[in-house]
């Protein structure tokens, strides 16, 4: 496993984690979006191991203003983190992509892709917003996910511990996976989807299952 | 017309079921864990793990999963004090349903 840089479109260079032997099948994985992203990484790298002893190369490159980036989030924008996928796909000249959670939102069109338990933004943005309800409640305030929408629509929300810019957020609601990519179903690896969970954890047996399912489909 | 008749009692055992196994996903619980889990079991303020956040999850997938929405209004520390009271809680939501 290396640790390299990629040039984003902002000028700046981002982080991603690769497998790479310059083997023939080479996939960009897109990780989950804020919290879920997380809950997610061990597995994701996980899932990367397995790909990589498979005989296939892979890039998890950080979406510009999380995990390593020096960028600020509340800058960013489904569409910046898309001009910046983009650039990763061609820094890493990825045949393939695969998305996990939300980083279907930011899929690049050119690539055939596959989705790992795609979620609309809206879904996401739900959760979110309904944590910050509660978080405020605890603190004696109150809120509704109706009022943080708006203010987060006209001026940005922390979420989580994320700070969204406006842009984001009105992105988030609308933003659907797309419909022609091969989707891959939580039901099809088995198990309760890890980005449920309370905690970052892992499970082997899913990660082999989703490896296996992916390998499956690239031969 | 309006029933005071009790939700038929298979719905409450496939209530049942969805809430253990969604628990089981969020909190990663074993079976054998989540079958121990009684009316009085403590959930929201008892189990550390179970912040904000995943309590927040953890509403989202039930409302995917049993088809309802849960307002704002609805949620506070009683209804997730126990298993027992959100299952409740979710039986007379898709009652209403």
């Amino acid at each position: 496993m290396l640790t390299g840089l990629w040039p984003s479109p902002s000028g700046s260079s981002e982080y991603a984690l690769s497998f790479d032997r310059q083997r023939e099948k080479r996939v960009l994985v897109i990780p989950a979006l804020f919290e879920e992203g997380n809950k997610l990484r061990h597995f994701t790298v996980e899932l990367m191991r397995r790909l990589d002893a498979g005989d296939i190369d892979c890039f998890l490159p950080d979406l510009p203003g999380t995990n390593e980036s020096l960028e600020d989030l509340e800058r960013q924008s489904l569409d910046s983190w898309r001009a910046a996928i983009d650039a990763a796909a061609h820094h890493f000249g990825a045949t393939h992509v695969l998305t996990m959670r939300g980083g279907a939102l930011v899929a690049p069109a050119h690539l055939s892709a596959m989705h790992y338990a795609p979620v609309a933004g809206s879904g996401l943005l739900r959760a979110m917003l309904r944590a910050q309800v509660m978080i405020a409640s605890e603190q004696g305030r109150t809120e509704t996910r109706d009022g943080l929408l708006a203010s987060g629509l006209a001026e940005g929300l922390r979420l989580g511990g994320y700070d969204i810019g406006p842009q984001m957020i009105g992105e988030l609601e609308a933003a659907k996976p797309a419909q022609d990519a091969e989707q891959i179903a939580q039901g099809d690896v088995g198990g309760g989807g890890l980005w449920l969970r309370a905690e970052p954890g892992h499970d082997p047996a899913q990660a082999q299952r989703l490896a296996d399912i992916i390998m499956e489909r690239l031969r | 017309m309006a029933s005071n008749l009790p939700a038929p009692t298979e719905q409450n055992e496939e209530t049942d079921l969805l809430l253990r196994q969604v628990l089981a996903d969020v909190l990663g619980l074993s079976a054998e864990r989540i079958a121990e889990l009684g009316d009085e079991s403590g959930l929201f303020g008892h189990l550390p793990e179970l912040d904000s956040m995943a309590v927040a999850g953890l509403l989202t997938e039930l409302e995917d999963r049993l088809d309802i929405i849960i307002e704002d209004d609805d949620v506070d520390g009683e209804m997730l004090e126990t298993f027992g009271s959100l299952r409740a809680f979710l039986n007379e939501k898709r009652g209403n349903g």
